[in-house]
């Protein structure tokens, strides 16, 4: 057992998938009759989440061995975030080039990826912070058939087995699992990373694959895009007058 | 033909998102010309789960094996799947919450079933199937059309009005097959604050930034919330400082609530925090710095000190008692 576990550790794969978003301070429009992003002025960064995913990747790679293999399903233009994801600490990369059209299309082009790789670990995101499903993990592991888990705060991998904590509804549970497993990671799993200078030269080398997509199904859509309607003008109350605003949000609101 | 509404229980009672889900379903069933049946997993009160006849549900699945009063997504999803086929169910009703979204997505795969996450209104069924969800963390919307003959809604809180009657559903056991697969994770150590109101939940939140100043200052805030029966929150420094606990940490990269409403204490407003809150009804703000931008997403505020404010407010609060 020992010399086995130590060879598992040893070979330890690891799959990073990350989403290419707009920056969480963004001011989204939309352009062609509502129909696509306003990307004019928008800075694109790897999702918050999936960073996150990407700094405990590099972390156990370098506590355990193995490999980290970055994976994006998106068009050239994330190519920039992919090399950062590598300056990081990943050692090569994987472009789907297609566009992310719906999840189940996103998490199928996934699993192909992984089924053929044989990854131990496969970790992203607890979600997208553009559709904000918080889906694609799971979709991952059904469609590969192995366990799925999220959103983790913390995570270990000793030999097979990985210990983990993940938020419940109001509080956290910790569970331990055999590894294959896929996680959507969310903080305080590590801490961001920011790449160093060496990190970003050896990014310039290293493989960023770009594969072309398996065919798949899309079952939804996106037809149209709005925004929300503008707020009204905040009322102020005094602060001499505080308890106003309780009279206020029982007969006026009506919410207390 | 039936829609089905996956319920989450707390302590065997459906939680209050899960009812709103049942509503939801109840109205699509109306929309489709079909009836609406609930699932619920694990030990269960059972006039809590008749109560959602309440709420337009006729029919309720229970499947009462003690293995699944734990929270596991993957049997959950599996159980879904095998009642959308018994039911022959076309449309899946699900509460947006962590474990709605992996019972979701594993169902999603298993039936090869559309899923639109984040759905805040009714659908438009004529012909084709619509819904609008939320997008970019509230900034903005995406009306979908979903394609596939299931179709899978994981709805946000406050996508309907919720109208309760005094109707009960009929409670039938369920039993699945379970398969050991799902069971394989050992589960150590729970932390759960039981007595909190949880913050998805909750209708009013009381939230506090830096503004407060310390741990040590939260008593007024609490004081506060006690009295409106509010859950807590913070922003995501005071929850980075350890000022608060994690699960506390509403924003982008935290929880993101929708209570009816929200006040804001000694909180700036970064957009970070916004797209944490823009679900709200009504947003209070309560900050000394007149030019703090979260005046601009409020509906009330006060411009002043929170620790002169706040127990002149839990004052007012008591008063009304």
């Amino acid at each position: 057992m020992g010399f086995i576990h130590r060879l598992l550790t040893l070979i330890m794969k690891i799959l990073v998938c990350i989403t290419n978003v707009p920056d969480t301070t963004a001011k989204i429009t939309f352009t062609d009759n509502d129909t696509k992003l306003n990307k004019a002025g928008v800075q694109y960064i790897i999702g918050p989440y999936d960073d996150y995913a990407l700094a405990r990747a590099v972390e156990l790679k370098e506590q355990l061995g193995g490999s980290v293999t970055v994976l994006h399903v998106g068009e050239a233009d994330a190519d920039p975030q992919i090399r950062k994801a590598l300056a990081i600490g990943a050692d090569d990369a994987i472009r789907i080039n297609a566009d992310p059209v719906d999840s189940y299309f996103t998490a199928a082009q996934i699993a192909h990826v992984a089924a053929e790789n044989k990854y131990d670990l496969i970790l992203m995101g607890r979600e997208s912070i553009d559709f904000n499903s918080g889906v694609v993990h799971g979709l991952v592991g059904e469609m590969l058939g192995i366990p799925s888990y999220s959103p983790v705060m913390k995570l270990d991998i000793d030999g097979t087995t990985a210990t983990l904590a993940r938020e419940i509804d109001g509080g956290k549970e910790t569970l331990s699992a055999s590894l294959p497993l896929v996680l959507g990671c969310q903080e305080p799993i590590s801490e961001w990373k920011i790449p160093n200078m060496r990190g970003i030269m050896t990014a310039r080398t290293k493989p960023l694959n770009v594969v072309e997509p398996v065919s798949g199904e899309v079952l939804t859509s996106p037809e149209k895009y709005s925004l929300p309607a503008p707020k009204g003008a905040c009322k102020m109350i005094p602060a001499a007058e505080a308890e106003t605003l309780i009279k206020l949000l029982r007969t006026e609101a009506k919410v207390i | 033909m039936s829609v089905l509404i996956f319920v989450e229980l707390d302590n065997g009672a459906v939680k209050k998102t899960s009812l709103e889900a049942v509503a939801y379903g109840a109205e699509v069933a109306k929309l489709t010309g079909t009836t609406a049946t609930v699932l619920a997993l694990g030990k269960a009160d059972v006039s809590s789960l008749a109560q959602t006849g309440a709420f337009g549900a006729t029919k309720v699945l229970h499947a009462a094996d003690e293995k699944l009063t734990h929270e596991n997504s993957l049997a959950y999803a599996d159980i879904l799947a095998q009642a959308v086929q018994q039911e022959n169910s076309k449309v899946v009703i699900i509460s947006k919450s962590g474990l709605g979204d992996a019972v979701a997505a594993r169902a999603s795969a298993k039936l090869k079933a559309g899923i639109v996450s984040g759905v805040t209104e009714l659908p438009v069924v004529n012909g084709s199937f619509t819904v609008k969800r939320s997008i970019y963390t509230g900034k903005a919307f995406s009306n979908v059309e979903v394609k596939s003959d299931i179709k899978i809604l994981v709805v946000k809180k406050n996508a309907i009005e919720v109208v309760e009657s005094s109707g009960t559903a009929a409670v039938e056991n369920f039993g699945p097959t379970l398969r050991d697969s799902d069971f394989q994770a050992s589960v150590g150590a729970v932390e759960k604050a039981s007595s909190e109101l949880s913050l998805t939940e909750a209708d009013i939140i009381v939230s506090g930034g830096r503004g407060m100043k310390g741990p040590e200052n939260w008593q007024p805030l609490l004081d506060f919330a006690k009295a409106l029966g509010a859950a807590t929150g913070c922003s995501k420094p005071v929850s980075d400082l350890d000022w608060r606990p994690h699960h506390e940490h509403i924003g982008q990269t935290g929880i993101k609530v929708a209570p009816n409403l929200y006040i804001a204490c000694g909180i700036s407003g970064a957009i970070q925090h916004l797209a944490g809150v823009n679900g709200s009804k009504y947003i209070v703000v309560i900050n000394k710095d007149p030019e703090a931008p979260f005046f601009k997403a409020a509906d009330y505020g006060i411009v002043g000190d929170v620790f002169d404010v706040l127990p002149k407010l839990t004052k007012a609060v008591e008063d009304l008692k």
